[in-house]
């Protein structure tokens, strides 16, 4: 990975977290649910996180904002390291780093009016009472809302205002990093867009980032600059949008963007995937993807791939793809 | 598997995006249901009725109920019957019945609803506490509860009287420390899936205090079980104050219980039956009522029908 510079407002590096699990008698064995993730995020831009149902990127989220402690590695934001803080410094920096969640049927609290929920929010920034009001009304009024909704509850919403309050609430403490995690998976498609494309207008507004993280490739291609791929809780590939959807190299992303419905791509063959990603309790030896994957060699099988550099510029974590490249390189300088 | 189908799954059911719902007003839709449940309202009328004889027995009650009456005895020393004057007879002492049962309306329910307000502190206090801190304090916590709970109640307070000896605080402290136990473990049970809410670990993200997030994310949760548990705590502590009283070891003498009535009552059911009937009937009466209406508190704040579709 790079080194941090100027720009980098979150630096994940080798971020480990191993849940232990203990069954009846036997020796606790540990899972490893988030493994030697790396990946950073400049201020105004998106980072994607791809991946199925397992592959870590819900408990990346949570390591972030501090609901689970990495076992390992570092975070830091704006060049400081966070993990493991505690008490009173920690409280300020979740104010930094907010987090916009899946469910908005969960998320918010059934039996708080919005304009308290929010206030809730302004609260901890430290704002007067008196001013609450006025606030609360602003920021509805950055996500859409009509004032009226300050006096509702959550239980008169319909699920896209509600994800509207939820962002409006994670604005309120004018946070520097907005985690989406599945944000828009539970809306319907026309509101989804509407969503999308308010969190891109806040983004050109207030220059936060997001850490965007969604199963959905095609949610991900509109919204996030860099993408990285998940699979049993490691990257497989790194890149920008660009590089990683126009040429996908690692064949579970290769998969992945193939099962995005499109209507250029008709009557094209669709690479599929066979079979449930394994568990990460036990997961299979070497490369994790190499009982799904149509190009796996003997190597797959062994040894774990690293993610390693690509001359089209992504990272990708295959030993198909390596020894391809090596194979070219060889081939131009002879 | 891949995911991304489900999503469209969703979308295309709109499984997620529902017409706006409304939550209609909670007092309105309380008197609404009471209007539609005669027993409920029957259980309220007569737990307000008691309440309002207790706070006003001196105004109520026609005679002073320790006063014994040198015409409330026949010329043979037995209780008079019920009459015109004694509407519901005197005691073996000569004491007016109506004016004791009404005065003893006080200690019922004051014993009652005391108990049951330190029961509900000790048990919302602990059971919080455990469910939402976890780890070894929850332990030492629950087994404590644990112990507290499997002592025979009534053994217990009978031990813990002897040895404090008997009055009205001491009932009121005992029954408190034998019923706090079942509120604890009930709130303890649904603090842990309180704080697994999103909401919950939503208001932790946002940087909201572990106090502030008890207060205004929990508490207004664990209300519908605080008031259901307490209705039904009014009723068992009234239940056990008799039962302490019964036995001697309640309320001491010569102040009115319903309990110690019953006890005095039972040793002359034979010639006075009254005696023993009217403190029955009330405590019946009382303890239904009670039961009742936590029964109807518990369907209208039950969470299956309530908050429908959050």
């Amino acid at each position: 990975m790079t080194s941090p510079t100027s720009t980098t407002l979150v630096d994940v590096r080798d971020l480990n977290v191993h849940f232990r699990v203990r069954r009846g008698l036997a020796a606790s064995r540990s899972i490893k649910a988030v493994d030697g993730v790396s990946f950073e995020l400049s201020p105004g831009q998106t980072l994607g996180i791809a991946g199925e149902s397992g592959s870590g990127k819900s408990t990346v989220a949570r390591t972030l904002v501090q609901i689970i402690r990495p076992t390992g590695g570092t975070i830091s934001l704006d060049g400081e390291v966070v993990t493991n803080l505690k008490g009173s410094r920690l409280r300020r920096y979740r104010r930094r780093m907010q987090m916009v969640y899946q469910d908005p049927y969960d998320s918010l609290d059934p039996r708080m009016m919005i304009r308290e929920a929010i206030g809730e929010a302004l609260a901890v920034r430290g704002l007067a009472k008196s001013q609450h009001k006025d606030e609360v009304n602003q920021l509805l009024h950055r996500v859409n809302l009509p004032a009226s909704v300050a006096t509702r509850y959550p239980g008169q919403l319909s699920g896209g205002q509600r994800q509207r309050v939820s962002i409006a609430r994670a604005l309120a403490v004018n946070p520097e990093v907005i985690i989406c995690d599945e944000a828009v998976a539970a809306l319907d498609v026309s509101i989804r867009a509407q969503v999308l494309n308010l969190l891109k207008d806040i983004q050109r507004d207030t220059g936060v980032g997001y850490l965007f993280i969604s199963h959905d490739l095609s949610t991900l291609r509109f919204m996030a600059d860099h993408v990285a791929v998940m699979y049993v809780g490691r990257i497989v590939e790194y890149g920008t949008s660009d590089e990683v959807f126009a040429n996908p190299l690692h064949p579970y992303t290769k998969a992945l963007i193939s099962a995005v419905p499109s209507v250029t791509s008709r009557g094209q063959m669709r690479l599929k995937l066979s079979g449930e990603p394994p568990d990460p309790g036990n997961p299979p030896s070497g490369c994790p993807f190499h009982p799904r994957c149509p190009e796996a060699i003997d190597e797959c099988r062994r040894e774990r791939p690293e993610l390693l550099m690509t001359s089209s510029g992504q990272r990708v974590a295959c030993h198909v793809v390596s020894a391809r490249q090596r194979k070219e390189s060889a081939k131009g300088s002879a | 598997m891949i995911n991304l189908p489900e999503s469209e799954l969703n979308a295309a059911f709109g499984g997620s995006e529902p017409t706006v719902l409304s939550e209609p007003n909670f007092w309105r839709r309380a008197g609404h249901s009471l209007l539609h449940d005669p027993i409920a309202m029957c259980s309220f009328a007569f737990i307000a009725l008691l309440a309002v004889v207790a706070v006003f027995a001196p105004f109520i009650a026609p005679f002073n109920p320790l006063h014994e009456f040198s015409n409330g005895l026949s010329f043979q020393g037995a209780p008079v019957a019920p009459n015109g004057h004694f509407l519901l007879g005197t005691d073996a002492s000569g004491r007016d019945v109506l004016s004791r049962l009404i005065y003893g309306a006080r200690v019922s329910l004051m014993v009652g609803v005391v108990a049951t307000g330190l029961a509900s502190l000790i048990g919302v206090v602990i059971g919080t506490v455990s469910g939402y801190v976890g780890g070894v304090t929850e332990s030492i916590l629950m087994r404590f509860t644990d112990m507290v709970l499997s002592f025979p109640i009534l053994l217990f307070c009978v031990a813990l009287i002897a040895v404090t000896g008997p009055s009205a605080r001491n009932v009121v402290l005992v029954i408190a420390f034998a019923y706090w136990t079942y509120l604890a473990r009930v709130v303890r049970g649904q603090v842990l899936s309180l704080k697994e809410r999103e909401f919950v670990t939503a208001a932790r993200t946002l940087g909201v205090g572990h106090l502030k997030i008890i207060r205004k994310h929990i508490m207004p949760h664990l209300l519908p079980t605080i008031i259901v548990y307490g209705t039904l705590g009014v009723a068992t502590s009234i239940l056990i104050e008799a039962s302490l009283s019964f036995l001697g070891i309640g309320v001491p003498l010569p102040q009115a219980s319903w309990g110690e009535m019953i006890s005095e009552g039972q040793q002359y059911f034979q010639v006075a039956p009254w005696l023993l009937v009217a403190p029955g009937v009330v405590l019946i009466l009382t303890v239904l009522a009670f039961n009742l209406a936590g029964d109807w508190l518990t369907d209208l704040l039950d969470p299956a029908t309530r908050d429908m579709g959050r």
